[in-house]
């Protein structure tokens, strides 16, 4: 039961069209625990100067990454919305890092998910982002 | 009786805003990535998402990806908030519209947290969004932006956003 509803949280989030925009590739999902990448690209950059990406693309990767958290969470029945997203934005990341994701559903009731995640780059011990949500749980 | 100044003409007052506009949002590739526009009226500016395939989140309803949502919402803070912090020397002719023409600007604020509401499903259209700097700091600054589709009374998403502040001399 499990690894169905893992395999089809990532078949939902592979045929996300703006995921693949992204170029977010899903490395592991199961069990309200999701790791996502997102590797360096050019169309991602937010400062041409220094070539760092945008906080935007950080924030994409952090919604997908929770709310497949969400969907994968052996209490859900089916879908999930975002209903808020805090982020935090410690440092840049580093130019031609992959950034990796990783979200965890810390609480869920018949209603809402709490998602708490976390981005880093080659440096794993300085995250570069930190996130807080809250979930919506829908029916399958 | 003293004379007023003769009004700047028109064409040159555009030119130089729309320069510091340009220089601001022009150059980000992921503004390009996005197709992301800014609408400008005088000091006021609008963040504009025309809506294409690749921003679904969502393709069963479909509705625009969180993601799409929460980097418009920040662009559009972010370009506001710059924007209204280089209007002053923009205008007193402080920064140089060449300057401007050629890219040259002083740095942009950075994120420190960003916190997004999502109040409905983004559809299938196109989006709008305005920001509001409500504190503007030496420091530090807080923007709130709201985005709507066709109703500007029903916006499908807000956030609140704190940034630090480029130094001012450099």
């Amino acid at each position: 039961m499990a690894a169905d509803k893992a395999k089809i949280a990532r078949q939902f989030i592979a045929s996300i069209p703006h995921a693949q925009m992204l170029g977010m590739q899903i490395e592991e999902i199961d069990d309200g625990y999701a790791r996502i990448i997102m590797p360096y690209h050019a169309r991602l950059v937010g400062d041409p100067q220094t070539g760092v990406i945008h906080g935007g693309a950080v924030s994409a990767l952090m919604d997908t990454c929770g709310g497949a958290a969400v969907m994968s969470h052996p209490a859900a029945p089916g879908g999930t919305a975002t209903i808020d997203l805090r982020i935090d934005y410690m440092r840049a990341a580093t130019p031609g890092d992959t950034i990796v994701a990783e979200a965890r559903c810390t609480h869920i009731t018949r209603n809402v998910a709490f998602v708490r995640a976390t981005a880093v780059d080659d440096d794993k011990d300085n995250p570069v982002a930190t996130a807080t949500g809250a979930f919506s749980v829908e029916g399958t | 009786m003293a004379r007023r100044p003769r009004p700047e003409p028109v064409q040159q007052v555009k030119q130089r805003r729309d320069a510091a506009l340009n220089a601001l949002a022009g150059g980000v590739p992921y503004i390009q990535t996005l197709g992301l526009q800014f609408d400008r009226r005088g000091d006021e500016l609008t963040g504009i998402l025309p809506f294409k395939d690749d921003l679904i989140g969502n393709p069963i309803l479909p509705a625009i990806h969180g993601g799409v949502t929460a980097a418009f919402l920040e662009m559009t803070a972010i370009i506001t908030l710059s924007y209204q912090w280089l209007w002053e020397d923009v205008e007193s002719g402080a920064i140089l519209v060449e300057e401007l023409e050629r890219g040259e600007l002083p740095r942009l604020p950075k994120t420190i947290d960003f916190t997004v509401d999502y109040l409905r499903s983004g559809l299938p259209r196109d989006a709008y969004a305005r920001a509001r700097v409500t504190r503007s700091g030496r420091r530090y600054s807080s923007v709130m932006v709201e985005a709507w589709q066709d109703n500007r009374d029903r916006p499908f998403a807000m956030a609140t956003a704190h940034f630090l502040m480029p130094r001012r001399d450099g």
